[in-house]
């Protein structure tokens, strides 16, 4: 099964390198991890998308918990959550397809941010599947390139991932 | 020979304008009185000349450094005398006071001291004793710091593998922690073996690695090596320390880190001019220590423990299997007591062995791979598994699938992460063992069964028919020495008292099966890693934690090679160790496998060209003993342990054909195990 894993990690130079070698030292797999500082500058919260069994993801959060580096951990999925990823395409746009290109945006509530002669770069926001939707939607061919952020989350309701 | 020169006063202006030597009367007490304004007198170091064999006299820093107060305060004799006491054997030719003339200062005036002097200082507050090193370019001032003082004493080890592993049999033999001192570069690259085999067996370690200055981190400098990447995953948590303001802090979280919750090894790696003499700043030594992110939990659940308690008040056959947990965490009378109380059977691991006295009747045996009968039967059989600090390792649980097909399972452990990792759980437990099994005791006392035997007394019928079995007997009329033999040898003479350090093969199999420990902390192995060559520099470690105990490492004919070189460092201090080889011609463990999974294709596990390990051990200074018959074994043994100042180095010739047993192969499960060949099938059945 699918996990989004939130955590907050005291801001030091090897805090990510540990969440990584964790990763690939266990064999755990991982597909995707988002890391920034927060409104704190000594924490840094890091959301992470991990797959596996129950008892697999269990381990993972207990390891994860177990980094000194670790300060709080959240396993997003087990409650009602908010996911958004950030995406930005560059597409071929010449003259006959602008206009469809405009309309998918449109439709998807995607911005284009960046116009050449003969491209676009489209920014879009959302939850994963919606990006994975809206390439699919981009006529054949006219990728060239995607760069995606990889998932962060927030659970829904008043209560924070917060130090208290 | 100096003559002692008569007593001299003290002058302020020293060596560089801090110090002042003075040489005090052998008959009187000695009374410093400084020239020019009032000081605080410190006596800084004595200097003692140690008389080698080869009639070098060796200087040596002996004497913590005090402050006696102002100007003009005696100097006691007996601040002078228990030099001696330290370095049993040594004796003073003359010696000398160093005494440092720091202006006189308020009281809580704040002292300024340079990275290198932090270092220093921090150890001794942190109530360090014995640092085990090897120096190097990139911590040069570090050592220099040493010199100048006297409260930590510094092992020259001959390999930093081996410094890390004599800071493993000390924190192993104490519950200290264990602290070691490297160079960049190779010096942390050499020592990643030792903190690798620290981390397996979760052992306090605090490692200063030196490391490139800082402007240099990063070029491929001289004798650069990423210690904190190559060190990441084989530790507990590692630092870098990037300003010496941050120094001190480290350090205390390195020490809190490495020795709370599950210990383990924590690396410092700090750049050469973090340490940089010449740069000072105000030095105190944290006290308090908090850390938002670093929480060991103490105390167990008390819903969960009465859990376990109700599980174990049911149960019909119930089993204690401990672990190396409740030798580190201290939980060895906790243990014994509940144990007791409950008349239940006890088994341990390799790592646990001790925490639950060997001889009691109670003790069952090790378990797993190479354990006893009945231990592995009554884990196959029991109903109620109650798991201390013990980490169910592949070595002890055989194929998973077929492991404790019965139980309802109990797991103890301070550490979230070791339990269900392995093996589903009914009631996890996290927390301290002496804590948790002090809180079981009370709560099973207070609603245990009138007649605490009875509910288990068949099970005991059933685990003493499997005892009956005596499945570690082997061949006693044979005219090579067996293994076996020597191990049991080796306990008759030391009669129990011994501290016994193993390297990785046969012998340390045999030595956990033959030799009972009564006591924990005895009993001090590479078990995790497994890593050959630990054996001999962990019984420095033992021996200078406890410099008047028997020590003994037993060894193999390969694995004592892989370390060999400390014979010099055990030489240097006067190390009164007992290496116990048993030498079987063979990489043993390598040649049985090869024997039973490969058709005897002994392929490299001969060790070839063996030394003559008398001759190499007299090479050193040391005594060299060659034993090649049974009946002469006990004497020599007795010889040997009767020196009691003296390293001796026994090289037992046993029989290469040994095996050990009884054995779990590979998938198969605890019920399934191979006895040896002197055990018929029938007697299996
Ligand atoms: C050649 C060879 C053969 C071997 N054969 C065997 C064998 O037959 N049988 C065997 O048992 N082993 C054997 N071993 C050793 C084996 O590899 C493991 O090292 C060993 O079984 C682990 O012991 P343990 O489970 O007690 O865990 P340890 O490694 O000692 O771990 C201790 C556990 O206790 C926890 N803990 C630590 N401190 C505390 C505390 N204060 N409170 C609570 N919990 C705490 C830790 O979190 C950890 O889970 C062999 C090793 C070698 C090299
Ligand atoms: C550093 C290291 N290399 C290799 C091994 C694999 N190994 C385990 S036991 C063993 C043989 C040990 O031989 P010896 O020391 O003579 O002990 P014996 O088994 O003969 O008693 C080897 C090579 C190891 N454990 N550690
Ligand atoms: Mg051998």
């Amino acid at each position: 099964m699918r996990h989004i894993i939130a955590v907050l990690l005291e801001n030091e130079a090897g805090a990510l390198s540990r969440v990584a070698g964790l990763f690939s030292a266990r064999g755990y797999n991982i597909e995707s991890l988002t890391v920034a500082p927060t409104d704190d500058p000594t924490l840094s919260r890091m959301t992470l998308v991990t797959t596996g069994n129950d008892e697999i993801v269990e381990q993972i959060k207990k390891q994860l918990n177990k980094l000194v580096d670790t300060v709080k951990l959240l396993d997003l999925s087990e409650g009602s959550h908010i996911e958004r990823e950030m995406m930005m395409v560059k597409v071929r746009a010449e003259r006959q397809d602008r206009e469809e290109l405009k309309r998918l945006a449109d439709i998807f509530r995607a911005n284009i941010i960046d116009v050449t002669d003969t491209s676009y770069v489209i920014e879009m926001t959302g939850a994963s599947k919606k990006l994975d939707a809206f390439i699919d939607a981009l006529p054949e061919g006219l990728i060239i390139e995607v760069v995606r952020s990889g998932p962060t989350g927030i659970a829904r309701g008043a209560k924070g991932l917060t130090l208290s | 020979m100096v003559n002692e020169p008569e007593p001299q006063h003290a002058v302020g202006g020293g060596d560089d304008g801090r110090y002042a030597h003075f040489w005090p009367h052998p008959e009187s007490d000695a009374r410093l009185t400084t020239a020019g304004d009032p000081c605080n007198v410190t006596l800084f170091f004595n200097v003692f000349n140690v008389p080698l064999s080869s009639g070098i006299l060796e200087r040596r820093c002996l004497l913590a450094p005090r402050s006696i107060g102002r100007h003009g305060a005696p100097v006691e004799r007996a601040d002078m005398a228990d030099a001696s006491s330290i370095f049993p054997g040594a004796w003073a030719e003359w010696r000398s006071l160093k005494v440092a003339l720091t202006e006189a200062q308020p009281d809580g005036a704040v002292v300024e001291l340079s990275g290198a002097e932090i270092v220093i200082q921090a150890l001794v507050d942190e109530g360090v004793e014995i640092v085990f090193g090897y120096p190097g370019g990139s911590v040069l001032h570090i050592y220099d710091a040493l010199f100048k003082q006297g409260s930590l004493k510094h092992i020259l080890v001959r390999h930093e593998q081996a410094a890390a592993h004599a800071a493993d049999g000390y924190a192993s033999a104490t519950g200290k922690c264990g602290v070691c001192l490297v160079t960049s570069g190779p010096g942390a690259t050499n020592a990643v073996t030792g903190i690798a085999t620290a981390y397996m067996d979760s052992i306090p370690m605090v490692v200063l690695t030196g490391q490139v200055p800082t402007p240099f981190i990063g070029s491929d400098a001289f004798q650069e090596v990423d210690t904190v990447g190559i060190t990441r995953p084989c530790v507990k948590h590692n630092f870098l320390v990037k300003d010496v303001r941050d120094l001190a802090m480290t350090i205390r979280k390195a020490f809190h880190i490495a020795t709370t919750g599950r210990p383990g090894p924590v690396v410092i790696d700090i750049p050469k001019d973090v340490t940089d003499p010449n740069i000072k700043i105000p030095y105190v030594y944290p006290r308090e220590i908090k850390m938002r992110s670093y929480n060991p939990v103490e105390k167990g659940h008390p819903g969960q423990i009465r859990k376990a308690v109700d599980l174990m008040l049911e149960a019909k056959r119930p089993v204690f299997y401990t672990g190396g947990g409740v030798v580190l965490g201290d939980g060895s009378a906790q243990l014994t007591e509940l144990a007791h109380a409950t008349g239940f059977p006890v088994t341990s691991t390799l790592m646990g062995l001790g925490a639950f006295p060997m001889t009691d009747r109670q003790f069952i045996g090790m378990l797993g791979m190479h354990g006893t009968y009945e231990a592995n039967m009554a884990m196959h059989e029991t109903d109620v598994l109650i798991a201390i600090g013990a980490r169910f390792d592949d070595r002890v649980t055989g194929k998973i699938e077929h492991f404790c097909p019965h139980a309802r399972i109990i797991h103890i452990d301070v550490d979230p992460s070791s339990i269900a990792k392995n093996v589903k759980v009914d009631v996890p437990i996290v927390g301290q063992v002496a804590s948790v099994l002090a809180d079981m005791l009370r709560l099973y006392q207070e609603r245990k069964p009138s007649s605490p035997e009875a509910p288990v007394a068949e099970w005991w019928t059933k685990i003493n028919e499997w005892r009956g079995l005596d499945c570690l007997k082997y061949d006693r009329s044979s005219a090579a020495i067996k293994p076996q033999f020597a191990v049991e040898t080796l306990y008759k003479v030391t009669n129990g008292e011994l501290y016994l350090t193993s390297d990785v093969g046969q012998h340390q199999m045999f030595a956990a099966q033959f030799h009972p420990f009564d006591k924990p902390r005895r009993w001090i192995n590479s078990g995790g890693l497994g890593t050959m060559g630990y054996g001999l520099p962990a019984a420095m470690g033992v021996q200078l934690a406890h410099p008047e105990a028997q020590v003994a490492c037993i060894s193999g004919d390969a694995s004592i090679l892989m370390c060999i070189q400390e014979l010099a460092t055990c030489q240097q201090y006067r190390l009164p160790i007992k290496v116990v080889l048993l030498n079987n011609g063979y990489m043993g463990m390598v040649r049985q496998w090869q024997e039973l999974f490969y058709e005897s294709r002994y392929s490299h596990s001969y060790v070839d060209a063996l030394p003559d390990f008398v001759k190499l051990s007299e090479s050193f200074g040391h005594v060299g003993m060659r034993i090649e018959r049974p009946e002469d074994l006990e004497d020599a043994m007795r010889e040997a342990f009767a020196m009691r100042d003296r390293f001796v180095f026994l090289d037992v010739i046993v029989d290469p054909t040994e095996n050990v047993y009884p054995m779990i192969m590979a998938g198969k499960g605890h019920h399934e195990m191979q006895l040896s060949p002197s055990h018929s099938d029938r007697e299996l059945a």
